[in-house]
């Protein structure tokens, strides 16, 4: 009788706090961050920007449609299997959507998105054929994937005198995240008449980079593009300059021209070029109000000063298309409390236009992000900025992505990544 | 043939044909082996005294750079931020035999090597904590240390000397020769020794084991200064700096645990032999061999000499 006693109550007790789980009154949206270990400067910056987004939310509109969001930090120190650790830790607990924060992570956990219907959204890195919606239906890379980027920055290059006939050195980190747009270099460097240098830097020689441009120096390539990451950003630049590499002919993808790469440097990092699809600076009514609402009360870790430097602002952005697909889901539903998969519906829905933008107090932050189940990319655009000694200024319009050669390139890779995966989740969009 | 021109005869030429990246690619390797060196030689002194592979060590060297820099961006001027850092681990060295090595003596060499795992993570957290993560620039400047570079202009191009790398080869040689003098000449030198080799028949000839110990670990804190100062310059101050500190493995078998000049020799090998076939024989390889080569080499010595160059031969009676 006893035992039946205690069993009926630890049954009634599984039964209400998955009730009180599954109808919380607030919206779950985990990000995996890293505050501590090797890359623990970006780390910061970007788990700031993102939280202090959703925190202003809650503060300044009482969340989003009334519904307060719970933005919770999971620290993963960018390590792969911690990252999916903390994956399995959000199972069960109607967590909205991933931000794995790490390509490695993104990897790891991106079957199990259709399997536990949560969306998994890696703006700016991950894989970059999950672009293709319906072969990737739970998983999405807004606004341009690595590949796309990859094309408008050669666009670029072509646009400085021409690619053909030269000689173009990719240094890259080499992890999944740095290889990840080799095959876009080997497709286009027959096609547009280049050659490339591959310089592959490890991880524990990103410090330690004399012989990597040694190399450089011996290849004497004309441009070098550089898919660097933490420490290996300001020791590339710094060996350039010590190889006499001119720093206006290096440019480096998005997440290698933050400030945190060349504030230490200063004017020594002058010329060097990144690609962006975020504009730094406060004079945005949104970070305006995040500063406002948020980090002058002192409610978050972020120090005055932070806002408006490149991966604060961009990490702020990942949070402004989650809220606005959480809105948009809400809206789709009718429900204030929405679920992963209705937030995967939010996100193919998205609207964030320059009309929305200027609303959100966004106006010509970004090119529009418009979602459709088909293109889990959206436009693909960004611009290029250039160190000046002191701070990164916007120094080109949009540069589209060449369509004509990325889509080939991401239905193949999309079909070749799911050719071994039996009962591979898909979806057919008009 | 065309596969055996590109190994044996192709990377000579174009030494030959270079003359000047020749000479750039040795006086890097010879920059980065002393850099290298020096890491080891944190490593080394605490071997010395304890028998304990301290796993801490790149960690102190993060700690060291954090600190400088932080001390100098409160307002103090660079070389009193020197001698706090030098206090503040003194104060670490003092703490580590007071609240680890006097708790775990006579315990068995995994046990302390399990301790300075730990010691690792609790500076990472402390220093997270109070300095935070944002990468700072080396205070290279402040500290006296010459600025730019030197060229020697060579048939189409040039040598290029950075005044900061030939202060760290200078200093680090510097502070080789007076750690081995140090170590061998003087009383606290050979009670250390002695510590090495029995601590309790050092400890029954009166040597004060926690005494050495103290001093071992405050000096291999002076050694994360410098390697911090000079690896810091060439990157930036920041958590990664705790990655570079592991190059000193492959260094410690080449060079032996127990020896001072075999860590430097140790670093000189490793450094030159990377940058060299990185250079000219790397491109076969597809590039990006400096990772591993370190570890070939290490590989090789461990087959023919497992106690390193240096290091002591270890002879058990059965």
């Amino acid at each position: 009788m006893k035992k039946l006693l205690i069993g009926a109550v630890m049954a009634l007790g599984t039964v209400f706090s998955s009730v009180s789980l599954s109808f919380a009154d607030e919206l779950l949206v985990p990000t995996m961050s890293y505050r501590v270990g090797p890359y623990a400067a970006n780390g910061t910056m970007i788990a700031n920007g993102f939280t202090d987004y959703f925190m202003m939310l809650n503060e300044r509109d009482g969340g989003i449609g009334g519904v307060k969001v719970k933005a919770e930090e999971c620290e993963t120190g960018y390590k792969a299997q911690v990252g999916v650790e903390c994956y399995e830790s959000y199972r069960g607990k109607n967590a909205l959507v991933h931000t794995p924060n790490s390509t490695g992570i993104t990897l790891q956990i991106l079957q199990k998105a259709p399997e536990d219907e949560v969306p998994i959204l890696t703006m700016g890195y991950g894989l970059s054929a999950a672009a293709k919606g319906e072969t990737f239906p739970w998983a999405f890379n807004y606004p341009a994937s690595y590949w796309s980027q990859m094309t408008s920055i050669l666009s670029y290059i072509d646009s400085q005198g021409g690619l053909k006939g030269k000689k173009i050195g990719f240094l890259y980190l080499d992890v999944g995240y740095g290889r990840e747009p080799i095959p876009v270099l080997e497709e286009l460097g027959p096609k547009m008449g280049f050659e490339t240098l591959y310089v592959p830097v490890a991880g524990k020689e990103m410090q330690n980079q004399s012989s990597h441009w040694l190399t450089i120096r011996k290849e004497k390539p004309d441009w070098v593009i550089m898919w660097g990451w933490g420490a290996m950003n300001p020791t590339a630049i710094k060996e350039a300059a010590k190889t006499r590499f001119p720093l206006d002919r290096f440019i480096g993808n998005w997440w290698s021209g933050a400030h945190v790469d060349t504030e230490a440097l200063g004017s020594k990092a002058k010329g060097y070029l990144a690609s962006s699809f975020t504009t730094t600076g406060t004079d945005f009514p949104a970070i305006q109000d995040m500063i406002k609402y948020v980090v002058k009360p002192g409610k978050s870790k972020t120090e005055m000063g932070m806002p408006g430097k490149v991966l604060y602002n961009r990490a702020m952005f990942n949070a402004v298309i989650i809220a606005e697909a959480i809105a948009v889901a809400q809206k789709m539903t009718g429900k204030k409390n929405v679920t992963g998969a209705d937030v995967r519906l939010g996100l193919e829905n998205i609207k964030l236009d320059e009309a929305r933008l200027k609303e959100l107090g966004l106006e010509g932050f970004t090119a529009p992000v418009i979602g459709s189940c088909a293109d889990h990319e959206s436009g693909g655009s960004i611009f290029v900025q250039q160190w000046d000694g002191s701070d990164w200024k916007r120094i080109t319009g949009l540069i589209p992505p060449m369509t004509d050669v990325v889509q080939p390139l991401l239905t193949a890779a999309a079909e070749k990544y799911v050719s071994d995966k039996s009962g591979w989740t898909t979806q057919k969009c008009n | 043939m065309e596969i055996l021109y590109a190994i044996l005869i192709a990377p000579f030429v174009e030494m030959g044909s270079y003359p000047d990246l020749f000479i750039q690619a040795l006086w890097d390797g010879f920059v980065a082996g002393t850099l290298y060196g020096l890491i080891a030689l944190g490593f080394v002194l605490i071997f010395k005294a304890s028998g304990v592979f301290n796993f801490s060590q790149p960690i102190l060297v993060v700690l060291a750079a954090l600190s400088l820099v932080s001390f100098y961006k409160m307002g103090i001027p660079a070389w009193i931020s020197v001698i706090l850092v030098l206090i503040l681990f003194y104060v670490l060295a003092w703490l580590v035999e007071r609240l680890i090595l006097r708790q775990l003596v006579n315990q068995d060499g995994n046990i302390l090597f399990m301790s300075t795992i730990g010691l690792t993570f609790i500076i990472i957290g402390a220093a997270q904590w109070i300095f935070g993560g944002v990468p700072s620039a080396m205070i290279v400047n402040e500290l006296g240390f010459p600025n730019g570079s030197l060229e020697w202009p060579m048939f189409d191009g040039g040598v290029y000397f950075e005044m900061i790398d030939i202060s760290a080869a200078v200093i680090a040689v510097i502070m080789i020769v007076i750690l081995a003098v140090f170590f061998s000449k003087t009383k606290i030198g050979r009670g250390l020794r002695a510590v090495a080799d029995d601590h309790q028949a050092a400890l029954s000839v009166g040597i004060s084991l926690n005494q050495i110990w103290v001093i071992v670990w405050f000096v291999a804190g002076i050694v994360a200064l410098v390697t911090g100062i000079f690896w810091g310059a060439r990157s930036d101050v920041s958590f990664a700096l705790q990655i570079i500190g592991f190059k000193a493995l492959p260094v410690l078998i080449i060079g032996g645990f127990t020896s001072i000049q075999g860590a430097i020799i140790g670093g000189l090998i490793i450094g030159l032999g990377e940058k060299i076939f990185e250079i000219y024989w790397g491109p076969l390889l597809g590039s990006g061999v400096e990772g591993w080569f370190a570890y070939v080499i290490a590989l090789v010595f461990l087959l023919y000499r497992p106690q390193g160059l240096f290091g002591d031969k270890l002879i058990e009676r059965v």
